[in-house]
């Protein structure tokens, strides 16, 4: 058999495919075999390599090279001066946004250096569609550990000692709600893998179940050996092709070896795994919404207890834990409780993934461990702020976190320190606004997705969100009042008291922290009708200032609903109660004389 | 595909497997790795470069030194070629000249296993920018 000295890894996670990486695949294999080095070079897909910013990704092994923005047709040049030559392509080398420097290989680039991967860990090492490779790390061996050398209790031990709190956002320990789900009686019991990631701009889950589906297998098998269960399943969202595609081979492929089904490695345990589609409710993500949809009925929460670990899908005992959990766990069993408990916090063990997004120089999923600081996530891993602008506050926790800002940046991140600062660790959404944003349209967008999303069936969630975002519509138009701010507060706090479940009990969190951090923005809003950041359109006028004005007209006959008036070469005037706000005068201004006021 | 019916079968394909992911492995560890750079610009190729370079990767392999074996561009001894370059952890980096096959047997047996200096060593005459 040839050994491979080169290995080209293409990034094959959702965000690069989008940017043509299964092209530019197919032209590396070709261009590979059209030089004859199929023997000699291994070119593959893997999974997601974190740094979607600047997709799609290309690494070459052995000397680490690391290129982005890779286009289809840059292959050949890959292959004939990287592959052949041994001369790396500069120009599709990563360029450090600090120092404009071309970095040449991904162990000197920050958004790497200061990263943890367990839950990653074969995220872009592994080629996600064949089982082997992931047996080679270590596969499938924390399965055959606790099949044949421990007992389930002995299992939920060290899942309890290894501190793993669930990653899906309430952080509920992992071992304990093994052992709850062991002490219930039935004749049936389920595992249940929550993959129905819905928080806007998160893709946490989704990057794993693309780029190491295995995991998950086998870790849900670890769980159905520890609680008594024999069927496991994946309710995973219908928007995900491309990770239910995966998840599909890999069931198929951990069947056909044996590793899923009867009698797994010569035991008496057997185990199977079914897929179930959401169609994409945020509310199927809360555990007994998520069982309700899997049975067919529809999508919405009942009060617990009891709860699912009791009674659960079809009435029987459902132990329910997040991919990311899941991904975890086999690492956990192999290399010990201690190990895992020595990374992160005092009540914070291992690490949390993140999807970074927003005003970010460097948009990705990273994974760090527990304590980091919200500094060097935003300032090193992220690279800073586009374009040099100023950090304002960072988005957690999705529709039910909250802003975290400037005076946090140097608290470190964990459940408890982040629930104390007016936000939550959430499933891992991590979006970072910067000056232009306003904060009462924030607080206004994911309001407006909360009350999309509510199922309906409380009312303080159907009928008091609907309320909230009316003032806060008020508010930006320039019609709030103080008494709407006053009103706004308590409104939030009996949405949160009163709801049935964690969606209500949730949504007023970014109303809540946006008050709290930014009251002087709301004040702005309501007392200057002001919106400082200038995005609430209502609150700004367009004015030309005649100093500037040479009177070329351009703004005139752009506007769309003709609002400017003015003779040639004379200073043109803008009619503040026809203008629509569109912004086009001042995008076609040559000489910078329209500006907000 | 087989079975797999115990935790036995499953190491067997682990080993099967793990030699093609070694280079992956070692990858994400260089700096701990004893790493050897080939020259493989045209006049490297052209002396014979990448039979050394097979030559280095499979007797390495054969006598489980973990390394990696990668390669580069011109070094700039277009006289001396095929190069290569051998970095052994903590130590500076040795240029070899004239590496043939039965060269390269040497450099392994008595460079990267005993430490012992052998002929036709290229003295550094640049600074990289990492000593800097």
């Amino acid at each position: 058999m040839a050994t491979f000295k080169m290995h080209l890894l293409v990034c094959g996670g959702t965000g690069c495919r989008a940017s043509e990486s299964e092209t530019l695949f197919h032209n590396l294999r070709t261009g590979i075999i059209q030089k004859g080095l199929e023997n000699e070079v291994q070119v593959l897909t893997t999974g997601c390599f974190g740094f979607c910013e600047k997709g799609p990704i290309v690494k070459v092994l052995p000397d680490n090279t690391f290129y982005t923005m890779v286009k289809p047709e840059d292959a050949a040049e890959i292959i004939e001066e990287h592959i052949i030559k041994g001369r790396k392509v500069q120009r599709l080398l990563y360029v450090n946004p600090l120092t404009s420097e071309r970095v040449e290989d991904s162990k000197h680039m920050g958004f790497y250096r200061k990263q943890l991967r367990i839950a990653l860990r074969n995220c872009g090492f592994i080629d996600p569609e064949n089982i082997n490779e992931y047996i080679a790390r270590d596969g499938y061996s924390a399965l055959g550990k606790c099949l044949t050398e421990m007992t389930p209790e002995q299992v939920i031990e060290l899942m309890k000692k290894s501190g793993l709190r669930g990653r899906g956002g309430g952080g509920f320990p992992t071992g304990l709600k093994w052992e709850i789900t062991r002490a219930s009686k039935a004749d049936q019991k389920y595992v249940v893998c929550n993959a129905d990631e819905g928080d806007p701009g998160a893709f946490m889950d989704r990057s794993i179940l693309e780029g190491d589906p295995h995991s998950v297998i086998e870790a849900m098998a670890i769980c159905g050996y520890c609680i008594g269960a024999t069927k496991g399943l994946v309710y995973i969202r219908a928007e995900y092709p491309l990770a239910i595609e995966r998840l599909k081979i890999a069931i198929n492929q951990a069947r056909e070896y044996g590793l899923l089904g009867d009698d797994i490695l010569g035991t008496s345990f057997s185990f199977d795994i079914e897929l179930r589609y959401g169609a994409g409710a945020f509310v199927c993500g809360e555990e007994t919404a998520l069982i309700h949809s899997m049975e067919g009925h529809r999508g919405e929460p009942t009060v617990k207890p009891p709860f699912p670990s009791v009674s659960g899908y079809n009435g029987k005992p459902t132990n329910v834990n997040n991919v990311e959990t899941f991904a975890n766990i086999p690492v956990i069993i192999n290399r010990g409780a201690e190990w895992f408990a020595s990374i992160g916090t005092e009540k914070s063990k291992g690490t949390k993934v993140f999807a970074l997004a927003g005003k970010i120089n460097n948009v990705g999923l990273i994974e760090v461990p527990m304590g980091i600081t919200l500094r060097e996530v935003i300032f090193e891993i992220g690279g800073g702020i586009k374009d040099g602008k100023k950090f304002k506050a960072v988005q957690t926790g999705g529709p039910s976190g909250g802003c975290l800002t400037e005076k946090h940046l140097d608290t470190p991140i964990d459940y408890d320190n982040l629930i104390a600062a007016g936000s939550m660790m959430g499933s891992g959404g991590m979006i970072v606004l910067d000056e232009d944003d306003c904060m009462v349209s924030v607080a206004k967008f994911y309001l407006d997705f909360t009350v999309e999303e509510s199922c309906g069936k409380c009312a303080p969630c159907r009928i008091g969100n609907k309320r909230l975002i009316e003032i806060l519509e008020k508010i930006c138009k320039g019609e709030g009042t103080m008494e709407h701010i006053a009103l706004l507060k308590n409104l939030s706090n009996v949405v949160k008291d009163t709801s049935l479940c964690g969606l209500g009990q949730t949504s007023p969190n970014p109303v809540l922290s946006t008050l709290d951090n930014f009251y002087d923005e709301y004040m702005a809003h309501v007392n200057e009708k002001k919106c400082p950041s200038g995005q609430c359109k209502a609150l700004l006028q367009y004015w030309i200032d005649p100093e500037n004005c040479v009177g070329c007209t351009a703004c005139a006959r752009n506007c769309p609903v003709n609002a400017i008036a003015g003779e040639r070469k004379g200073v043109h005037i803008i009619d503040q109660a026809t203008c629509i706000k569109c912004g086009a005068c001042m995008e076609k201004c040559k000489f910078n004389a329209v500006f907000i006021k | 595909m087989t079975k797999i019916k115990s935790l036995n079968d499953l190491r067997v394909i682990k080993a099967e497997v793990e030699a093609k992911m070694n280079l992956r492995e070692r990858s994400d560890a260089p700096e701990k790795m004893i790493q050897v750079k080939v020259a493989m610009a045209t006049c490297g190729i052209a002396s014979g470069a990448k039979a050394v370079m097979d030559y280095m990767i499979s007797e390495l392999d054969k006598r489980h030194i973990p390394a990696i074996v990668s390669q580069t561009g011109c070094m700039g001894y277009c006289f001396a070629e095929p190069t290569i370059e051998v970095t052994i952890p903590g130590k500076d980096s040795i240029v070899f000249g004239y590496v043939t096959e039965k060269k390269a047997d040497q450099i392994i047996e008595k460079y990267i296993l005993n430490g012992e200096l052998i002929e036709g060593i290229i003295p550094v005459n640049y600074e990289s920018i990492d000593s800097k």
